[in-house]
């Protein structure tokens, strides 16, 4: 098992390695990609402030921009719209000194649009789902509430100079980092924000057609010199795989996301095989045990479900090794992962031992709310099944849509789940989904309740000295193996392949998909019709 | 009229249709049949309410359907009160129809735009795709079923009956890309996916897909109706005045299958709209199909109830212009 995680380390620091070695060629500017939004065959809204889909992500990197970003290869926020930030002495209040940039139409970024758009997108009136990424700003509770006209964490010093002041000791970057937080125009009209967006990022619309494709053409004056590279970029919004395959193979787009049929096949091909991008995607598959049943009330039982499947085998078999074997909560990617944890081994034995301890060797029976999804659905379920009846665990499936999957959970009307959920890559925030005091409605959907553990988080959030906080993240996240509220199943490996031509993706653990575009290139080597 | 010199009487469509008394109640006719579309239209409203009041999930529960964060509970509240999710099912009912009376669609949950912004940029691309699709099919499959007709237990009979039943059987998902396959990869004649509104080629390929199945069905229909036909006593009566064949088949069969033909394509051509959903999403094309699609998994009613509303238009209009079009083609149904 240690050979197998030592490969999987090795293997992820080798795709980082692969593209920074494709990195250190001299970027060209000009010509045109054509990317992929695989989600779907439709975008919500080109204003990310009012949708929380990936593929409406996928169009808004190349729109917008956020006060911070996430950095791929550093796998942590940085400042993007600031070029210096000062922490103040109790470190929650910081000061930002704004970079010289300009909007799509023309207007100068300063300090009001930051507050301007902050305010709009903490408003409750507007509703919108960015708003969870502002909950830490202080005031905002306040203004949320309606006992506040303004949000007072927000202060502005002078044009070029803001002042946010945070409720907790949590770095903002992992909020304000969210490209559903961007910084809009305080001038330009609201109402058109979702059909001629007017951003701060390095591509501006050319053409939108709504359910096919996003055209976006290099805005000149943006204010990272000497980027974008290219001159147009097209968003291709094609959800089949099948289709997005036979375009791929056809050159008639430059990326492709992968299913496990295609990773496999793409993996046998020697002309696309040396072009695959992948990486451990801060997403955990997992069955989610409600507290409310009594027999998941005994960890034993939990821990036995855990021995009981051979998830290894799934991942060869039915995902064709498109994912990692999880361990616990935390994805690979994440600082607290705990590298020398060791998952629940496949262990049927023990796995009845544990039953029978907890009273019942004589049989367990419960459904799993679970969607069709090749990777985290039904045909899972299927595949646990007969491994759980071994050990005397009846399960059957409770077959829904995703819209439904959610709103079973929210409402508590589940027995289990079998879900992908976001782990990271703020390890604080996302293990916080169970602290106690989390709400189910929040993202405690299994009401997880444990002192010991909420204890360690508390530490974790008031430690300023960030080693000996990821050291507490990491005793919480071997904790909640151990408690195992969930059956760990596995970490979505994304995969990306790409034509021979273009240069500058990076493995992005946050989403693959959602790239940095403005330093996307295509060498000489690219077909006329990118040129 | 008379057909040329044979004595035998020929349809006098035309004169029917645009003679003096025929615009009047040609008139009256699309005004009734325009009038007997709205009951039609309120009970589909009606059923596509009630259906999405009680199927679970919801627009606000699609919102966390990545498995990202819940959506915030204060947020998930302002939700529900902007789009007046949380007023009681009647209330809601008589707002969409009010609003409905007043040609307003309402406001989609997804993009906070009218449901008609959203609705109006797929609705030509949805129609080209339709006619070009019925525009194959009547291309292929008339013809086909002519020849067939026309040489009945013939070899030429046998194998265009069988790409028939082929073309109906085939499921359009594997049929599409097998074309994409064919043409796009392998001969590289034709891109494999997309849209372009200037260009002609981006549709070839979805259009055969689509098209492929009515195109099989107007074949079959086009074959039996020539069959019944050429049997028929005019027909014999014809042949014995020494009518030549290629002149009985255009003078005599052709006009009367024509109303079988038109009957079968006027339903294809309704109906094409709602069936391009899977050669929308395969070809990547922006259709009403895949919007309705999009819309139901997310739960937008608005936009679930605006285009299945066009959808039904579409079926309905296209019906009444065929009724009108029988008239051109067969003096003996009149348009009352």
């Amino acid at each position: 098992m240690m050979m197998t995680r030592l490969s999987l380390i090795s293997a992820l620091m080798l795709g980082t390695a692969t593209i920074a070695l494709a990195q250190d060629a001299k970027p060209q500017d000009g010509g045109k990609l054509v990317f992929t939004a695989p989600y779907g065959n439709s975008i919500t809204s080109l204003d990310i402030t009012a949708t929380p889909h990936t593929q409406d992500e996928i169009v808004a990197k190349a729109i917008n921009r956020s006060l911070y970003k996430w950095n791929p290869e550093s796998g942590k926020p940085e400042l993007d719209l600031a070029e210096s930030v000062e922490k103040s002495a109790d470190g929650k209040t910081y000061t930002y000194k704004l970079k010289d940039a300009t909007f799509h139409n023309g207007d100068k970024f300063d300090a009001d649009d930051v507050i301007w758009s902050y305010n709009r997108l903490a408003d409750p009136k507007k509703a919108l789902p960015g708003a969870e990424q502002m909950l830490q700003i202080a005031g905002v509770a306040e203004f949320q509430a309606g006992t506040a006209t303004e949000i007072s964490g927000l202060k502005k010093i002078d044009d070029k100079t803001i002042e946010i002041t945070t409720t907790n000791l949590a770095d903002p970057g992992w909020n304000l980092m969210s490209n559903y937080a961007p910084i809009y125009s305080k001038d330009y009209p609201e109402d058109q924000l979702a059909s001629k967006p007017n951003g701060l990022g390095p591509f501006k619309l050319a053409n939108y057609v709504a359910g096919s494709k996003v055209e976006l053409e290099k805005f000149e004056d943006y204010f990272e010199g000497g980027k974008p590279h290219l001159d147009k970029l097209d968003i291709m919004l094609m959800g089949e795989a099948s289709a997005r395959d036979v375009a791929f193979r056809n050159g008639e787009i430059d990326v492709n996301i992968l299913g496990p049929v295609q990773y496999e096949a793409y993996g046998e091909d020697p002309a696309l095989k040396d072009r695959i991008l992948e990486v451990a995607e801060v997403y955990t598959r997992n069955i989610g045990f409600n507290q409310n049943v009594e027999a998941f009330k005994d960890k034993r039982v939990r821990q036995a479900i855990n021995h009981a499947i051979n998830k290894d085998l799934i991942v060869e078999k039915l995902l064709k090794n498109k994912a990692y074997p999880a361990v616990s909560w935390l994805p690979i990617s994440s600082p607290a992962f705990d590298k020398d944890a060791e998952p629940y081994a496949y262990d049927p034995e023990k796995a009845k031992e544990l039953l029978k301890e907890a009273g019942f060797e004589t049989g367990l029976k419960f459904a799993v709310t679970a969607t069709p999804n090749e990777s985290w659905g039904i045909p899972i379920v299927e595949a646990i099944i007969p491994m759980l009846a071994k050990v005397g665990v009846e399960v059957t499936a409770d077959p829904v849509e995703s819209a439904v999957l959610s709103d079973k959970i929210l409402s508590d009307n589940f027995q289990a789940y079998i879900w992908s959920n976001s782990s990271g890559p703020d390890a604080l925030k996302y293990l916080t989904c169970f602290h106690s005091q989390t709400p189910q409605t929040a993202c405690n959907y299994v009401k997880f309740s444990n002192p010991e553990f909420d204890k360690l988080l508390d530490q974790a959030g008031s430690e300023t000295d960030a080693a000996k906080q990821i050291d507490l993240l990491k005793q919480a996240n071997n904790l909640l193996q151990e408690e195992a509220p969930l059956w760990f199943f596995n970490y979505n490996k994304a995969v990306m392949a790409y034509q021979p031509w273009v240069h500058g993706l990076k493995p992005n653990a946050m989403e693959l998909a959602v790239q940095d575009y403005e330093d996307l290139w295509i060498d000489a080597d690219a077909p006329a019709s990118r040129k | 009229m008379k057909a040329g010199g044979t004595g035998v009487p020929v349809a006098p469509a035309f004169n029917l249709v645009f003679g003096e008394r025929q615009p009047s109640r040609m008139m009256r006719f699309i005004l009734r049949r325009t009038l007997q579309m709205i009951p039609t239209l309120l009970v589909v409203v009606l059923i596509i309410f009630v259906i999405f009041s009680v199927v679970p999930g919801s627009f606000i529960s699609s919102l966390m359907s990545e498995g990202r964060n819940a959506t915030n509970a204060d947020v998930m509240a302002h939700l529900n009160q902007q789009f007046g999710l949380d007023k009681p099912l009647l209330v809601r009912l008589w707002d969409y129809l009010w609003g409905l009376a007043h040609f307003d669609l309402g406001i989609s949950y997804r993009t906070r735009e009218p449901v008609w912004n959203v609705i109006e940029p797929r609705l030509w691309p949805s129609i080209k795709l339709a006619l070009a699709a019925m525009f194959f099919a009547a291309l292929v499959g008339i013809p086909l079923g002519f020849v067939a007709a026309l040489k009945p237990g013939s070899v030429i009979d046998t194998g265009t009956m069988m790409v028939a039943i082929s073309g109906l059987s085939l499921p359009e998902f594997w049929f599409g890309l097998l074309l994409m396959y064919v043409f796009a990869l392998q001969l590289g004649w034709l891109p494999s996916f997309g849209y372009n509104a200037d260009s002609f080629q981006h549709l070839i390929l979805p259009a055969i897909a689509l098209g492929v199945s009515p195109m099989a069905l107007l074949a079959r229909t086009t074959r039996a109706g020539v069959l019944d036909v050429m049997n028929a006593d005019f027909v014999r009566t014809a042949r014995a005045k020494g009518v030549s064949e290629p002149r009985l088949v255009r003078s005599h069969v052709a006009r009367n299958v024509l109303v079988l033909v038109l009957t079968t394509l006027g339903l294809q051509v309704g109906s094409l709209m709602g069936q391009a959903i899977v050669i929308e999403k395969l070809f990547s094309w922006p259709g009403i199909g895949s919007l309705l699609v999009d819309s139901v998994a997310a739960r937008d009613i608005p936009v679930v109830q605006g285009a299945v509303i066009v959808i039904v238009l579409w079926f309905l209009v296209i019906n009444m212009l065929v009724d009108v079009a029988y008239a051109a083609v067969d003096p003996r149904i009149k348009v009352t």
